[in-house]
């Protein structure tokens, strides 16, 4: 193999290897987002979730005090929140807009007032 | 059928008349002339959250003593007065739950119609699973047979979770096992069997496992209370009527970003708020609702 081939060569592979990563980027899926939600008697926080439409998430959720429940209803999920351990919910924001999510375990005195918002932007 | 003209006019003459809402007009074949079977009204009553105190209702000690006596003003009495739930607004003080419970029976005691029947909502029972609602009126999930009606009381209220629960489901089906398909069964329940609005909590986690149950029934009608509003839904052939409340009204779901009560109106005062009769013409198992104002006005 003469110098002109050997350089034609590894031209070849490293457009193949180019190609190659732009098609690994072309079908790479959207990063996860992790998000930490803390309930207590009678909030969230944080009580604005804010999504990427297609972005897949996965909350975390934990309770300072009583047994709380975490309901988005337009996502189809929801959780129970068990003091001492941490119930994860996973979806993909399929849609725009702002979302309402609910304890719906009745937990006390403020539970019709305990509720967030989730803003999925495009 | 001439009884039933006759039950509208004495309400008209009351001055009480209001909208009419004609409920399962199916009919059946097995009642057609029994001799034990009569027409009858009741009424129900529903979210009387006694104990609350604020803005939404300038007369919160009120309001209930007023129904009561709207109730007592009927021409004709009911056969029985039904409550749907919430008869007193929440408390985490379990002596304060107890002495609210106490007052309310204490005032509904002036109903002249002694056949009062209760069930609790999630103000009175989701914070102690309905132990102290069981004390004053016993239990939260039962049947009862009245002039050829099978009424079900069924209880989503005493699990937090706003579950009916496996075992009561249970109980729920070995009951209607007993019955023809074309029963006229009445369910009365607190929360909506269905996802009416799951986005503000109203929704039963479990419903659809009471609809299901319900489904092969062709005579089924629900009365519930929860929203504070009427509202008329159909999931198949059951008809699902929720009552006003008798302390505030809430909106229409889905109708502004939160459900806070919405306010008293002192040129309007108790708009939004009230009862209801229910006629039953036991022979179309069919049901006249008419929607009454607290007073007069």
């Amino acid at each position: 193999m003469n110098r002109k081939t050997r350089v034609l060569g590894i031209a070849a592979i490293a457009l193949t290897l180019a190609g190659a990563a732009l098609g690994t980027y072309a079908i790479a899926k959207p990063a996860e987002v992790v998000i930490k939600v803390v309930a207590k008697r009678f909030d969230y926080t944080p009580n604005v979730i804010k999504l990427k439409k297609g972005v897949p998430v996965t909350l975390e959720l934990t309770t300072k005090d009583v047994v709380m429940g975490f309901s988005a209803p337009d996502f189809a999920t929801r959780a129970d929140i068990i003091p001492g351990k941490t119930a994860r919910v996973r979806f993909v924001p399929d849609k725009a807009g702002t979302f309402t999510f609910v304890c719906d375990i009745f937990c006390g005195t403020g539970h019709e007032q305990m509720e967030g918002t989730i803003e999925v932007v495009d | 059928m001439k009884r039933s003209i006759d039950r509208r006019d004495f309400l008209r003459l009351a001055g009480l008349g209001g909208a009419v809402y004609a409920s399962g007009l199916g009919g059946r074949a097995w009642a057609a002339g029994a001799a034990t079977q009569d027409d009858f009204y009741f009424v129900q009553l529903s979210d009387t959250h006694w104990g609350f105190e604020g803005p939404p209702n300038p007369d919160a000690r009120g309001t209930l003593k007023k129904a009561v006596a709207a109730v007592n003003a009927l021409a004709e009495p009911p056969d029985f007065v039904m409550f749907t739930g919430d008869l007193t607004h929440i408390t985490e003080d379990p002596r304060e739950r107890r002495k609210r419970l106490a007052e309310f029976r204490d005032i509904v005691a002036d109903l002249k119609v002694k056949n009062v029947r209760f069930m609790p909502g999630e103000h009175d029972a989701s914070l102690d699973q309905g132990k102290a609602f069981q004390e004053f009126f016993g239990a939260t999930h039962y049947t009862f047979d009245h002039k050829g009606v099978h009424f079900v009381v069924v209880d989503n209220v005493s699990d937090p979770r706003a579950l009916i629960g496996d075992e009561q489901l249970q109980w729920l089906a070995a009951d209607l096992a007993q019955l023809p398909k074309d029963a006229d069964i009445v369910v009365f329940t607190h929360r909506p069997l269905f996802d009416l609005y799951p986005q503000w909590d109203w929704a039963t986690r479990d419903g659809a496992k009471a609809i299901e149950l319900l489904l092969p029934h062709t005579n089924v009608t629900v009365f519930y209370g929860h929203i504070h509003q009427e509202h008329h839904h159909e999931t198949g052939h059951i008809a699902h009527h929720s009552a006003k409340s008798l302390i505030f009204p809430l909106p229409v779901p889905a109708s502004q970003p939160k459900r806070d009560p919405l306010p008293w109106d002192p040129a309007q005062p108790y708009k939004g708020l009230g009862f209801r009769v229910v006629e039953a013409d036991v022979k179309k198992a069919s049901y006249a609702i008419t929607e009454l104002p607290v007073q007069k006005g």
